[in-house]
């Protein structure tokens, strides 16, 4: 079905679709209208789940470990400091190897306070052991909300699908609303293989020690650092189960095909730009004018950030002249995180490209076409790197 | 010498206006009422600091012309804390919201309340999330509508005053906006108070909790107030012993206050130490 709606009814949509049995969430700008999206799904039957409508984040994270654990499909969302007020529970999701699902609609974080769209939330929470997918637009949002139930319960690894506060959000967008009938057949049923059950009891998450040491049953057990090891390599393997859902996606609803990263005329191209969420899509706009100015340029959305898919980024940008990185998120005191990957990603190739990092658009500041299209032609001109690095697009008074 | 007359712009910060707030919201009373209790009192300027949190009411940071923090949701109170204990020769008044106070923020307002530190928290209770688009708050109360709740509440609310009263705090008092002087009137005691003081002040919220409640425009909310309420000690409550009930509830001068107590642990560990 053909639906125009904003990118947080995408998002509830996606839950609904997925049937997911419980949610728990916090209100908080500019996430709130997917939960109250929910919340009336919920309430008018439409989706058999329970809403639980919890005092803070840390509780929403809280109960939706409960409800995983115990066997449920469990969702929450949030945005900015109230991603970071459930650090604690994030790390412990993941951990706990809890197929968690949650949509961040991306905000900058105080302080000073913002309300407004930048990706520092979900970057800061990077190497927390959560798969990250960057949505572009709303078809995205919904598409990638159901592929992420069946990631995060195939690999036993909490999702977080984010996408743009406000730009993608609160705007309306035609998307395609899958039916039921097809995501019931593609989507299979979560049925975890230890779960709490009070027939069959069990021990999670109990203390361990620095090395390993035998269970009840004298068998040796894995330790911490195995337990970390092992949620490492199956973070690596999920790039291959994304890739695998991803076809099967494609053949259920003839939509996907590029699950790791988005490539817009980069085959032909001596300079690339690459970005994620929103910004991938806006950049084409300054890719069609410079392409007629005769530069051969592309653009490139990263839409799986963790795990990081080395192999999809080399393979697109290992030939390239140079490489731009625009990032909406800062390492502070060195460089965008992106940035920072990509180069190492790149290290092993011979002839590496050039590679500029640019910040820009932090706390919402309005990223114009004409100041992409400037800053990417001076970029292109002048090869050498600028001491002030990474570069700062479109701040108007240094203090 | 006679005080200078109350002008509000002698206390807020021009830049800042206009508000946030929507047409016919009652925090601008509250506004107007801790402002004018500030000017009564005498106290200037900088001997005030305000923290606040996140929602409607905690914007009352930005609007006035003391020293002012606007901080994260829920932990107005904490910092609050984090200042009063580095200069307790500051007043320090803490406008929060209900979800503010008490959802997010309840462990905060517990332990203040425990420790009885020289804060004064004027809980401004609307009953609703109102800067977010209108989520019930642990202060609507079941049988009530919100966005998160279009087929009405089943959750219980919490009675400010009780919880309040029950976790300590040492000067415990509640009115309502239709009741602008009372209010500013129990704020000035309340900033006096040497100790915990917590006011709740019933504020209405027209667009979200009236619209969804059926509950009328803004004066028909604020004559609700006047209706359901009634003064302790009053004539009208005695007859109606079921209205909610206004004034002070709790002023108690005989327990220590936190500051003042932590010097006095000060002064006995560099006696022993010596």
């Amino acid at each position: 079905m053909h639906m125009i709606e904003s990118g947080n009814v995408a998002a509830a949509t996606g839950v609904k679709l997925a049937r997911a049995n419980v949610i728990a969430a916090y209100p908080i700008t500019p996430q709130t209208p997917l939960t109250e999206k929910l919340s009336e799904f919920v309430a008018a039957g439409e989706l058999a789940a329970e809403y639980i409508p919890v005092e803070s984040e840390h509780s929403a994270m809280a109960v939706c470990i409960a409800a995983s654990s115990a066997g449920a499909r469990a969702f929450t969302a949030t945005s900015a400091n109230g991603l970071l007020y459930m650090n604690e529970q994030l790390h412990w999701a993941a951990g706990a190897r809890l197929p968690i699902v949650m949509c961040v609609a991306n905000r900058g974080i105080g302080a000073p306070w913002t309300v407004w769209n930048d990706h520092q939330d979900t970057i800061s929470q990077r190497d927390g052991g959560w798969i990250q997918i960057y949505a572009n637009d709303h078809q995205q949002i919904i598409d990638s909300v159901i592929k992420a139930f069946y990631l995060a319960q195939t690999v036993s690894i909490p999702v977080m699908v984010c996408y743009d506060g406000y730009i993608l959000s609160h705007t309306y967008m035609p998307f395609e609303k899958p039916d039921q009938d097809q995501v019931d057949a593609f989507l299979p049923p979560f049925t975890p293989e230890n779960m709490l059950d009070p027939d069959r009891p069990y021990n999670f998450n109990t203390v361990t020690l620095p090395d390993v040491r035998p269970d009840i049953h004298g068998q040796t057990a894995p330790g911490y650092m195995e337990i970390r090891h092992c949620l490492h390599q199956d973070m690596r393997g999920s790039i291959q189960v994304l890739e695998e859902i991803d076809k099967k996606f494609q053949a259920a609803f003839g939509r996907g095909g590029h699950p790791f990263v988005e490539p817009y005329k980069c085959e032909d191209a001596d300079h690339v730009v690459v970005c994620m969420g929103s910004l991938s899509y806006h950049f084409r706009d300054v890719i069609d004018l410079l392409s007629q100015e005769g530069l051969k340029i592309g653009v490139m959305g990263v839409q799986l950030y963790r795990p990081f898919p080395e192999k999809a980024i080399v393979e697109a940008l290992y030939q390239k002249k140079s490489i731009m990185v625009f990032e909406k998120a800062l390492s502070y005191g060195n460089q965008g995180a992106l940035y920072a990957d990509i180069k190492s990603a790149l290290y092993p190739c011979e002839n590496r490209p050039e590679m500029k990092n640019f910040i820009l658009g932090l706390g919402g500041r309005e990223i114009k076409t004409s100041i992409l299209v400037e800053t990417v032609r001076n970029a292109v001109k002048h090869t050498a790197a600028s001491d002030d690095h990474p570069m700062w697009v479109g701040l108007k008074c240094q203090e | 010498m006679k005080q200078k007359e109350f002008n509000f712009k002698d206390y807020i910060r021009n830049r800042y206006f206009p508000h946030i707030w929507c047409p016919g919201c009652g925090h601008g009373i509250v506004l107007g009422a801790l402002l004018r209790a500030v000017h009564e009192l005498g106290l200037e300027k900088n001997e005030i600091v305000v923290t606040s949190g996140i929602g409607c009411s905690s914007r009352i940071s930005g609007y006035v012309d003391f020293h002012t923090l606007h901080t994260i949701h829920g932990r107005a109170l904490a910092f609050a804390t984090g200042v009063k204990l580095s200069k307790p020769s500051l007043k320090a008044i803490v406008p929060m919201g209900d979800g503010d106070a008490l959802a997010i923020g309840g462990n905060h307002f517990i332990h203040a309340a425990r420790r009885n530190i020289d804060i004064t928290a004027i809980v401004m209770n609307n009953r609703i999330y109102g800067m977010t688009g209108g989520q019930f708050s642990p202060l609507s109360g079941s049988g009530k509508k919100a966005t998160t709740a279009p087929y009405l509440t089943i959750d219980r609310a919490f009675d400010i005053v009780d919880l309040a009263k029950s976790a300590g705090a040492t000067f415990v008092a509640r009115s309502t906006v239709f009741h602008a002087t009372e209010s500013k009137d129990i704020i000035k005691k309340a900033i006096t108070h040497k100790g915990f003081s917590v006011v709740e002040i019933l504020t209405q919220c027209p667009t979200y909790y009236g619209r969804k409640n059926k509950e009328g425009d803004a004066i028909q909310m604020m004559e609700g107030f006047n209706t359901h309420t009634a003064k302790i000690g009053s004539k009208k409550l005695e007859n109606n012993p079921n209205l909610i009930q206004r004034g002070i509830f709790v002023e108690d001068k005989t327990v220590p206050e936190y500051c003042e107590a932590y010097d006095q642990i000060i002064a006995t560990a560099m006696k022993e130490s010596l």
